[in-house]
């Protein structure tokens, strides 16, 4: 140390400085910043085994949501829907795969510079500030030069990369979503169904018990980690020294155990599953004025606070994301 | 008995107990709840916080919350700057005493209750008390743009009245007539600062009153607002400016700014001042499409006028520190500005905060469309957060580093206090910038291990420097139970007494 005299304000100031690296403050600082270089470089294996779970619900069924009010939003105002059915699961990386297949051949959808695209009719734009133009064309379903694709394809058939089967389909485009729904003549839920169908009615629903009709998520009241799969939830597919939170199973959180890893039945009173957490899910609205696409439901990537059935979340409808997926209504 | 009512009144009589008491009112509000949210709710500890004071948190409820945290927290910082101000600033005893009086019954009342409220349970008495609380402190609000009334012919300025130590007239920036030209910025902002709480407290009323509390980061992109939003959103705004403001003139008085760049700083703070207002109360009239124009018209002098305080400063100290020194190097006079981290640090947090406030906002206002409006609204709202949080930190780093100064640390420890400060400070606010802008060079899959060397980093940097403010504290609480202790000697401070020569 190199004690170096000084006056300040009249009072006799002794000022150390560091010399020879012998400054223990400065030594603990640098220790932590190289900790924090060193980690933050470390590399991301994206093709890390996956662990593999029959979940045993089916992602080819639909539930019957009846026509009829709700609560609607975190002020709980009371709307109302027609009926509508409603797919249980997001839709998954296979079906997908199946869609591409079909569509690809009918020529529904193009192979473009790395990207499988599909028409869109386009929007009317009101030049609105921010609003952005979203033309008539062929606009992006999903990107396949991507390495969170799991979607392969060979030049020809596109298939799912192992383990990812079940798992609900994300990298896709809000055009690549509502291609999907549009081929099989479906939709995507309005931001309506989607809370309907997640939160469930105004009035209980019989044998329902524990949480009532305001309920911030689908399963009741309050959250735990083995409700839903989100930030740092500890479940079988995060590590967060390495990769983060990767997607689950669609209808993982069923109150099975898997392993040494048992969830709670977390069904939304119409028996939907995964509607709060693993992927955000792309809904259909078209606002006025606004290029946006709202998404709902929080992922894998958010806190918890994200998965209130009220959270609203949007982007570019071009916008992709390993944490961002899709259901159908009919 | 009196043994009690010597330390009370020292806590709540002089000025330097009061800010004891508020940082340490905010140091425990921070650090408790600070284990709510972020890394700490990952590791599990707010469930044993939760828990541990059985706080009961509704879902539905978490925004409104939040938005009294925030306040209970920010009006602590407010107190802490009118004392500071009633201390540094001449006025008329009545006024010091009541304004101290009033906002220290405010705050306190205003974050017990409405902390109590938001987290233990729905006391409606308690709601009332919170309201009352911030009822109080807009009134001392009011008492102190009264009390620092610039053209009083008491304050006008003259070397026999004033009490800013040496220098001559004309070392201070003032009209012909005399009317001092600082006082003048202190009391514009002052005054901007009533009205626009006055901005923040109608539309706060209208969705209270209906329970319709929403955060402003999350409806950022709607693009029908009424004006009830838009003066929510122009209200945060502008109190947070307002308050760097307010503590960049405070850090001005106790550096004793003068000389010619006060005399050009001073102007431009008050022109920034009510420009900046102006544009933000334009939010919620027809000029709302040109209102970011008249901030950024605004905000141009304001920062120009801190930037003149940091020449000064910088000047004066590398001049003190090389005074021994015929023809000082760069090297010495880099060590010669650096030899006191507690009066070098205030301006350097401000310039530092141009890389991780301003800087990151004009970007981000300048490729909005191109760039963050691309990315999904939860990615700009990390944006959006991070940077008022960094500004509100940098704010409180400020002050501590000029309640470092009033602590009389001297030697080893004052440099120890100030470089923690600013190096811990630093680190953490730069990792909380690359987080808030890491989709620029890095994939949402790739991210996860720089968050979590960021996350290390700013837990690091955060957490040690509450580390050292629980050293602070706890020096100062066994200190009380000295009959002789350091409290004796500071019940009779005023901070003008120790305004640097």
């Amino acid at each position: 140390m190199k004690r170096t005299s000084m006056s300040l304000r009249g009072r006799k100031l002794e000022a150390i400085s560091c010399q020879r690296g012998d400054c223990f403050a400065g030594k603990i600082t640098l220790l932590a910043m190289t900790f924090s270089i060193l980690i933050s470089c470390a590399p991301v294996d994206l093709n890390a085994p996956m662990p593999t779970f029959d979940t045993s619900i089916d992602p080819n069924a639909w539930a019957q949501i009846p026509a009829g009010e709700f609560y609607y939003g975190q002020h709980e105002d009371i709307e109302s829907t027609n009926a509508y059915e409603i797919m249980v699961t997001d839709v998954t990386v296979g079906q997908y795969a199946d869609f591409l297949n079909a569509a690809q051949a009918d020529g529904s959808v193009k192979i473009e510079d790395g990207k499988i695209v599909g028409y869109y009719p386009g929007d009317v734009f009101r030049g609105v500030k921010h609003e952005e133009e979203i033309k008539a064309g062929d606009w992006l379903y999903i990107p396949l030069d991507d390495p969170s694709q799991r979607i392969q394809f060979d030049g020809s058939v596109s298939s799912v990369q192992s383990g990812y089967e079940n798992h609900p389909m994300t990298m896709v485009s809000w055009f690549g979503a509502r291609g999907y729904c549009q081929y099989y003549d479906w939709r995507l839920p309005t931001e309506m169904e989607w809370e309907k169908a997640a939160r469930g009615p105004s009035t209980p629903i019989g044998g329902q018990a524990g949480s009532g009709p305001t309920r911030p998520f689908p399963w009741g009241d309050e959250i735990a980690r083995e409700n839903a799969n989100f930030y740092a939830s500890r479940d079988p597919f995060e590590d967060m020294r390495s990769f983060g939170s990767r997607t689950s199973p669609v209808g993982f959180y069923n109150g099975q155990k898997y392993g040494d890893y048992q969830t709670l039945d977390s069904a939304s009173p119409y028996g939907l599953y995964d509607m709060a957490g693993n992927v955000w899910q792309w809904t259909g609205d078209v606002y006025e004025g606004m290029h946006y696409r709202f998404m709902r439901g929080g992922s894998k990537d958010t806190y918890d606070m994200d998965l209130r059935v009220w959270v609203r979340n949007n982007a570019t409808p071009t916008y992709v994301s390993p944490g961002v997926g899709f259901r159908c209504v009919r | 008995m009196q043994a009690i009512s010597q330390r009370l009144n020292y806590l709540f009589g002089s000025t330097k107990g009061l800010i004891l008491v508020a940082i340490a009112m905010v140091a425990l509000v921070t650090a408790i709840w600070g284990m709510l949210s972020g890394p700490m709710a990952e590791m599990g500890v707010r469930e044993v916080v939760v828990k541990a004071l059985d706080m009961d948190l509704v879902q539905a409820e978490r925004e409104g919350r939040i938005v009294i945290l925030y306040h209970s927290i920010a009006m602590a910082i407010v107190a802490i700057e009118t004392y500071m101000i009633t201390s540094l600033l001449k006025m008329k005893p009545f006024f010091k005493t009541a304004i101290n009086a009033i906002i220290t019954v405010g705050y306190i009342v205003t974050m017990v209750f409405g902390l109590g409220f938001a987290y233990f349970g729905h006391n409606w008495a308690f709601h009332g008390l919170y309201i009352f609380g911030l009822s109080l402190i807009f009134f001392a609000g009011v008492l102190m743009v009264i009390a620092l009334w610039p053209w009083n012919p008491e304050y006008r300025f003259s070397l026999l009245h004033d009490g800013r130590g040496a220098g001559g007239e004309g070392d201070y920036a003032h009209t012909k007539k005399g009317v001092d030209i600082e006082r003048t910025a202190f009391f514009a902002t002052a005054l901007t600062t009533v009205i626009s709480a006055l901005f923040g407290a109608v539309p706060g009323s209208f969705f209270g009153n209906g329970f319709e509390v929403f955060l402003a980061e999350n409806i950022i992109r709607l693009p029908d607002k009424t004006t009830m939003e838009y003066s929510i959103i122009g209200h945060l705004h502008i109190m947070l400016a307002l308050i760097a403001i307010m503590v960049t003139l405070i850090i001005g008085r106790w550096l004793n700014f003068r000389g010619i760049l006060h005399k050009i700083a001073m102007p431009l703070m008050i022109l920034g001042t009510i420009v900046l207002n102006l544009g933000v109360w334009g939010v919620a009239t027809p000029l709302e499409p040109i209102a970011h124009m008249i901030i950024y018209v605004g905000a141009t002098p304001s920062m120009l006028a801190a930037l003149l305080l940091l020449i000064w400063s910088w000047g004066k100290l590398i001049r003190e520190g090389t005074v021994h020194i015929p023809r000082p190097n760069f090297g010495q006079k880099l060590s010669a500005l650096a030899r006191d981290p507690l009066r070098f640090g205030p301006t350097w947090q401000m310039l530092f905060m141009n890389f991780t406030t301003s800087g990151i906002g004009i970007f981000m206002a300048v490729r909005l469309d191109e760039i963050f409006r691309v990315w999904p609204a939860r990615e700009e709202r990390i944006e959006l957060t991070g940077h008022w949080h960094v500004l509100s930190a940098i704010i409180a780093t400020i002050i501590l580093l000029y309640y470092g100064d009033m602590l009389g640390l001297k030697g080893k420890i004052r440099q120890w206090y100030g470089w923690i400060i600013i190096v811990l400070s630093d680190i953490a606010f730069a990792a909380v910038t690359i987080f808030e802008m890491k989709r620029l060079f890095i994939s949402e899959a790739e991210q996860q291990p720089l968050v979590n060397g960021l996350m290390y980093a700013i837990d690091f940097g955060l957490g040690m420097l509450l580390v050292l403010l629980a050293v602070v504290m706890v020096w100062r609480l066994t200190d009380l139970f000295k009959p002789k202790g350091r409290w004796t000697e500071e019940v009779d401070h005023e901070l003008a007494q120790e305004v640097m020569k």
